[in-house]
């Protein structure tokens, strides 16, 4: 096996260091490494969402990035937005609006929502559809989760 | 939303739209499921597939992974002798001994010190194969001279020490049959003035649960076993682990984490639990085995696939006279509970509309394939999907509105069926109305025909489908029932130990507030325990939309109990008759006046610290007055039944073969709503969970082969396809439902692509009987370039 590699970066907000293998994915760190398990592992490669984290102002499939790419970036994961009023509203109107049954995938769409409302304040459903669409949810069917979306951006107003 | 709610009276939660319990630790990320949970000592375990369909295994070379640093165990079937079958038919072993049936299966296991060494070693085992010709489809296993799957009998050591034959051998392939009729065929074909005939091909599917499978297995000082599980079924699986491993089921204890996600696929064991639980024993340390998405995909079940051959008939006056149906099921190389499916499709085929002659008879197949579970609905799509292409098709024939030729033929209230089933409540006339009117279906219907040839190759089209299903629980075990204990302590916080299990339903949230709504409590002082086996009492499962209706009632019960303690306390306290009082509020108050005696809590302290001290914990158990059907399927086998109307409006792009499901107009009789929150998204995830198996998902089986394991090929509904979704609900009140409520979890899934095949045509004049509507396949159908399913000429 190849050597570890030593990489630092801030992660939600503190200056982390790690020793990761070459092939091990972010998420993997996260979850195995730092312990971080509000990240979910749906799939793998990139298609659900569940492992959705917030690279240097980026929505990033955690699964698809290599851990050692991680050095010297900016990591938010759904942990660091413990307190953050915008995910929390965003929180709060999922609870509201019924948008959570097993729960597997709504970390990784409440981040990929902050995400979304950081760069359209006032999403049309049609956007917020759109924005959602890297997300699978196998218990919803997707409408009270687009509906608490649309209720967080219109509080924000 | 509906027409037909009924308005909630204040102060009562029922009917509300009450927040799942768990929703903010899950939106959160704090909920840890058993994918989030690490033990101390815990060792990584990896499973080696088969690289063949179907061959001997002539040898096994585990030496070189069993040197590799960091590897605690690898196991093969050599290394448990006392293995026993696991499934429904008792044929599989979950380490393969001589033969691979399928490439699902499990030939070695490996326990390593990280998940990464687990992989690396697998990749060191050695296997020698002896190919076997692949037996790939139903028609060629039915074929004379064709391989067999299973065609010795099964051998392993009993308890006794003695060898025991498990499983017969199947020398013909056929894994289970069904037989059911009433009446008589011939009469029924003799009144008819119209009858048709068709082959319909219902295809694969799987669950795709966001939560891919996992278990971790730990034994203690004392050989007791302890496992983190994400069964739906924790005390069938107890004494079915105890039966594998000859232990005593007290011994065995399962913890059941918040599960990401269930629809039937967690109802039977499969190879990698017991498999997970030898490592354990081998290693004496805490096993994790957690499967990849792409095993998910090939190592879990499948909606059993179905060829389906329907005849039916009827008069000109629109009454159904007689259906005559066949079906042929992919059993897959083993069985589980896709075999059982037929126990349901006939319920469908017999009883959703009035017909007074019908057959049905089903063979399940062994094949190399995947093999069927049960899956949300448990054969109904498949059955409705049949049986509804024919209410129109007759229709048509004989010039009938679809609408009242349904009407015509629906169940009333107090039918007693000729299969036995007698629906006390009954709201299938006012969902064929409701959802007819809402969507404005009758107009939308005889608009689009007129546009067949108007040469606007964009065409939209509406298609009605119902369904009958299950909605008081099912008995399929001598007991179909459920306990509960609630403990309500000196600050009345109330601890609500259900034996219900929650796989993202709900269910913790609505018992919460049946039982809040008996004890005139809020929501906030209460805890839901319900995923402890050694905590919680007895319940058969979840499965067969009986949580809210068996678990409900036995909160109810419990509950009831608990308050009649309280009252009998206030009563002798106040020198009032405990009849006199209520619980409101929180407080013990004058049943007539609503003046507040004292707080609910204070009185429990009074009772509880008093020098007769006593708790208020009590116990209930509740068993549904249903009854287990005989040899020849009759019987009332649920104490309530639940009915919907789906009507789906379809846009077909004749010139792509495109299908875009524009809206679902949905009315559920679903006796009471109780969580008005919860149902609706019920409702709405289990319509797109039907749009998906009509027009999107597709688990491709060639030779025995999955060749679209991931969710890049495997298609899922995404958010922008979702249709709008219109629901009502019919409120029956039902007599035996806790406040009137029956369940509801199978049944938005069930209509949909019936009602959406039934669209097609009203768009197209094109009738489907193979799933899915993909383009290809859409495409293909309109422009003669397919050919409908034909029934299995060995057959």
């Amino acid at each position: 096996m190849s050597a570890n590699i030593d990489i630092a970066f801030k992660l939600n907000g503190i200056e982390v260091r790690s020793r990761v293998s070459p092939g091990m994915s972010a998420l993997e760190m996260l979850r195995d490494e730092l312990h971080l398990t509000g990240s979910k592992y749906g799939c793998g490669e990139g298609e659900c969402g569940a492992c959705t984290v917030n690279v240097d102002g980026l929505s990033i499939n955690s699964c698809l990035l290599f851990a050692a790419d991680c050095d010297g970036r900016e990591i938010v994961t759904i942990e660091g937005l413990a307190s953050d009023p915008h995910t929390e509203a965003l929180k709060k109107s999922f609870v509201a609006y019924g948008a959570v049954q097993c729960g597997f995938c709504t970390p990784g769409i409440v981040m990929q929502a902050r995400h979304l409302l950081e760069k359209t304040e006032h999403p049309t459903p049609e956007q917020i559809r759109r924005g959602i669409e890297g997300n699978l949810c196998r218990c919803t069917g997707y409408k009270k989760i687009i509906e608490a979306i649309a209720e967080a951006s219109a509080a924000s107003a | 939303m509906g027409a037909m709610d009924k308005t909630t009276t204040d102060g009562s939660l029922i009917g509300k739209r009450i927040p799942k319990m768990d929703a903010p630790e899950k939106a959160s990320g704090k909920t840890r499921y058993v994918h989030d949970i690490d033990l101390p000592g815990q060792l990584h375990a990896k499973i080696l597939r088969s690289s063949q369909v179907h061959a001997k295994i002539v040898s096994i070379d585990t030496s070189a992974a069993r040197a590799l640093p960091g590897v605690h165990a690898v196991i093969t079937a050599a290394d448990v002798p006392w293995q026993r079958p696991i499934g429904v038919a008792k044929d599989h072993l979950p380490l393969k001994a001589d033969r691979v049936r399928s490439p699902r299966d499990e030939i070695a296991a490996v326990a390593a010190e990280t998940e990464e060494i687990a992989s690396a070693a697998l990749k060191l085992i050695k296997v020698a194969y002896e190919p076997l010709p692949v037996v790939a489809t139903a028609e060629e296993s039915l074929k004379p001279g064709a391989t067999l799957v299973h065609g010795e009998d099964l051998i392993v050591p009993g308890a006794d020490g003695k060898p025991h034959v498990v499983h017969k051998a199947s020398r013909d392939n056929v894994a289970m049959t069904f037989t059911y009729g009433q009446g008589d065929i011939a009469k029924g074909a003799a009144e008819s003035d119209v009858v048709v005939e068709d082959v319909f091909w219902l295809h694969y599917v799987t669950h795709c649960c966001m939560g891919v499978s996992g278990v971790i297995a730990e034994f203690d000082a004392s050989d007791n076993l302890l496992l983190y599980s994400n069964t739906q079924v924790p005390f069938l699986h107890k004494r079915e682990f105890a039966e594998l491993l000859g232990m005593d089921p007290g011994r065995i204890r399962i913890i059941q984490p918040p599960i990401g996600g269930g629809f039937g696929s967690k109802l039977d064991i499969y190879p990698f639990e017991p498999i997970a639980i030898y490592l354990a024993k081998i290693t004496r340390r805490p096993v994790k085995l957690m499967f990849t998405r792409e095993e998910e995909f090939i190592a879990s079940p499948t909606r059993q696939p179905v060829l389906l051959k329907m005849r039916s008939g009827c008069s000109k006056d629109g009454k159904l006279t007689f259906r005559d149906v066949e079906t042929v099921h992919d059993n897959g190389a083993y069985t589980s509970w896709g075999a059982t499916t037929p126990f349901v499709m006939m319920q469908t085929i017999s009883s959703l509309y009035r017909v007074p002659h019908c057959n049905y008879s089903t063979r399940a197949i062994y094949t190399n394939n995947p093999y069927a579970g049960s899956f949300r609905g448990y054969g109904n799509l498949q059955a409705t999907f049949a049986v509804e292409a024919h209410m129109d098709k007759l229709a048509e024939e004989i010039g009938m509105d679809p609408l009242e030729f349904r009407l015509i033929n629906a169940q009333d209230p107090g039918e007693i069926t000729p299969q036995g089933m007698h629906f006390k409540s009954c709201g299938f006339k006012d969902c064929l109305r409701t959802a007819a009117s809402r969507s404005d279906y009758q107009t939308k219907f005889r608009a689009a025909r007129a546009k067949w040839n108007d040469g606007n190759p964009i065409k939209r089209g509406v298609g009605m489908a119902s369904m009958l299903h299950v909605g008081g629980g099912a008995k399929i075990y001598p007991s179909d029932g459920c306990g509960t204990i609630i403990k309500i302590d000196d600050f009345a916080h109330v601890t609500l130990i259900t034996g219900a299990s929650e796989i993202g339903q709900g269910s913790e949230t609505v018992l919460a507030q049946l039982a809040c709504e008996e004890l005139g409590l809020p929501m906030s002082v209460v805890s839901v325990v319900n995923s402890d086996t050694d905590i919680k009492p007895w319940d058969v499962g979840v499965h067969a939309s009986r949580t809210t209706f068996i678990a409900g009632n036995s909160v109810v019960g419990a509950a009831r109990k608990a308050k009649a303690k309280i009252l009998a306390t206030a009563g002798a306290k106040f020198h009032q008759p405990a009849e006199a009082l209520d619980l409101r509020d929180s407080c013990v108050v004058d049943k007539a006046s609503g003046k507040k005696l004292i707080e609910i809590d204070k009185l429990i302290r009074s009772l509880h610290f008093s020098d007769k001290a006593d708790l208020v914990m009590t116990t209930f158990y509740y068993e549904p007055p249903s009854e287990k059907q005989d040899k020849e399927f009759h019987g009332d086998v649920s104490a309530a039944y639940a009915w919907a109307t789906q009507v789906a409006e379809v846009e077909v792009d004749t010139a792509t073969g495109i299908v875009k499901l524009l809206k679902v107009t949905g009315a559920h009789d679903v006796g009471r709503v109780i969580n008005r929150l919860g149902i609706e998204g019920q409702i709405e995830g289990g319509v797109v969970m039907g749009q998906g198996y009509a027009l999107t998902e597709n688990l491709i089986v060639e030779n025995g082969v999955i060749r679209n394991p991931n969710f890049r090929d495997y298609k899922l509904v995404t958010a922008p396809e979702i249709p709008d979704i219109d629901i009502s609900f019919i409120e029956t009140m039902d007599g035996e439902g806790p406040q009137g409520a029956k369940g509801v979890g199978e049944a938005p899934a069930i209509c949909v692509a019936a009602a959406v095949a039934n669209a097609i045509y009203d768009a197209t004049g094109v009738r489907i009987t193979a799933l899915p509507f993909t383009p290809e396949n859409v495409y293909r159908a309109l422009h003669s370039n397919s050919r409908p399913p034909t029934w299995i000429a060995a057959a």
